[in-house]
């Protein structure tokens, strides 16, 4: 075969030699050279990349490739020296008081940026990307506050959540009235009309009056006499225009019927401390802050 | 060698092929030998509890991989959204695995206790009542289906099967504490806990009139990625043999 030179009149082309049936030739078309060099190329690419990276299981573990890479390792010198270019921000807004925080531009600055970069991913699927809430989950950016509005209540609630299980976390169950049966149904109809009263938006005065009673037995405890609610409890306001589960009659009887009891997790452990703090320095300058 | 002498004897054709083919065969069978060794061992991993089974069968039947991967990689942009990345310890009693190949929406892996159960609930039904951007389709039939508890023991099994350490003790108790982990506050909740520590007991999707595949479907979600403490973990350390 080596000695073997034929070229097939037809095209020019030398052929392989292998003859069929006597005279059926094939022509030598070998692969492109361009191709077959690039092929070796990355064959020889290939074992350099075994003998510098991880690459071959072994009994009892891995070849760890001369450059010692590790994508762990890379990863988390990344994150540090992310961290590093914020040191010293950080470590100023750690050092600040909460309170001091607004009198510091620079922190303050900081302390928005990063507080807007873990809302953006943390907080804004309840709270909503601009801040302003849905039915259950508050509006932040205006100055009616369940659990307070100053900034350390907005870090304490931030850190440690609502109703959850964390030991320092908000608590305040209000009773399931209609679920429990605590209270009739034609109690917590008249209880809705008088707590709507006191915005001014009930109908029916004489189901709102005999709801009165049962408000100052039940209620009021928690919400206030005039509605004005209770921070330490968690207890929202009732005579304002803002409404947490809506201000229709069914919403307010379902809140009566339910207790409602929304929860909230607790950030601290799951974010670190400084970004914690940023998250209160953030909301509390939404434009609501106390 | 001429390659014409390997083309004109069949039986050395034969051989050498085989050769060739078992070699390719070796590397990529053998590493599956060496699997207890590649998976590092962890603190916290346990087998899922029945609730949580029955909820990652639901999530696997509604396609929810194929929008949402469950593998937080090695990238600096996704430790810091996501938190640690995914350790291949947290998927070992995953068959099939839920990494995932794609994301439409944001990975999943480590969502357990991010979101409040309510908001999960409200977020299946209708993405959009909590984010108007969403372009996640909703799941409202999962509150009004009720789980088939029946088949859960079997399902237990299979997995037992298939080298999942699940006690036989836990085979038998499966339909009791299914139901048990939507019952805070119980003794079988109490049985639960002892058996599948660090498991979430509440009634996710607020009604207890009835086991849910909506309740199964939050469990599973809310238990994502929080099993193993990181706190402990070393990532160059003696977790890996």
């Amino acid at each position: 075969m080596s000695k073997h030179h034929e070229i097939d009149e037809a095209t020019g082309v030398s052929t392989t030699g292998h003859v069929w049936d006597g005279d059926l030739k094939e022509l030598n078309k070998p692969l492109p050279r361009w191709w077959l060099y690039t092929m070796y190329a990355c064959t020889v690419w290939a074992i350099g990349y075994w003998i510098l990276y991880p690459a071959w299981p072994t009994v009892n573990g891995y070849t760890k490739g001369m450059l010692g890479y590790s994508q762990r390792e890379t990863v988390m010198r990344e994150v540090q020296d992310g961290r590093k270019a914020q040191e010293s921000f950080r470590k100023e807004l750690a050092a600040t008081p909460m309170a001091d925080v607004r009198k510091k531009p620079e922190v303050l600055r900081f302390a928005n940026a990063i507080g807007a970069a873990a809302f953006g991913t943390n907080c804004a699927p309840c709270h909503g990307r601009g801040a302003q809430g849905f039915s259950g989950y508050p509006n932040l950016n205006d100055d009616d506050w369940i659990w307070g509005g100053t900034i350390d209540d907005i870090h304490k609630t931030i850190s440690f959540g609502i109703r959850g299980e964390h030991a320092d976390s908000r608590a305040g169950e209000m009773p399931k009235f209609g679920i429990d049966k605590l209270l009739e149904p034609a109690q917590i109809n008249d209880t809705a009309e008088y707590v709507l009263s006191m915005s001014k938006k009930s109908n029916d005065a004489a189901a709102a009056g005999r709801g009165s009673k049962v408000y100052a037995e039940n209620c009021a405890a928690c919400h206030g006499e005039k509605g004005e609610g209770n921070k330490e409890l968690g207890a929202p306001n009732l005579a304002d225009a803002i409404w947490l589960y809506g201000s229709r009659k069914d919403d307010v009887i379902m809140s009566i019927a339910t207790g409602r009891g929304g929860k909230m997790p607790a950030w601290s452990g799951r974010l670190d401390d400084v970004t914690v703090k940023a998250l209160a320095v953030y909301v509390h300058n939404l434009g609501g802050g106390k | 060698m001429k390659h014409e002498v390997i083309e004109k004897n069949s039986i050395l054709l034969l051989v050498l092929t085989l050769l060739v083919v078992s070699i390719g065969g070796l590397v990529q069978i053998a590493p599956l030998f060496w699997v207890d060794s590649t998976i590092e061992k962890v603190k916290g991993m346990r087998p899922y509890s029945p609730l949580e089974l029955a909820g990652r069968d639901i999530y696997v039947r509604e396609g929810c991989y194929t929008c949402h991967s469950q593998m937080i990689r090695t990238l600096r942009d996704e430790v810091e959204r996501y938190g640690h990345y995914s350790l291949a310890a947290e998927s070992m009693y995953d068959r099939p695995f839920q990494w995932g190949s794609k994301r439409t929406g944001p990975d999943l892996a480590r969502v357990g206790g991010k979101y409040s159960d309510q908001w999960q609930v409200e977020h299946l039904i209708n993405p959009r009542a909590v984010v108007p951007e969403s372009i996640m389709p909703g799941y409202p039939w999962l509150a009004k289906t009720p789980l088939d508890v029946n088949t859960i023991a079997s399902k237990l099994k299979t997995q037992q099967t298939l080298g999942v350490p699940y006690s036989d003790e836990m085979i038998q108790k499966a339909k009791d504490d299914l139901v048990a982990q939507t019952k805070p506050d119980t003794k079988e909740a109490k049985a639960v806990l002892a058996r599948y520590p660090k498991a979430k007991v509440a009634n996710f999707d607020g009604d207890d009139r009835s086991v849910t595949e909506l309740d199964a479907m939050v469990a599973y979600l809310q238990m994502l990625g929080t099993l193993v403490d990181f706190a402990s973990f070393d990532a160059s350390g003696p977790n890996l043999r």
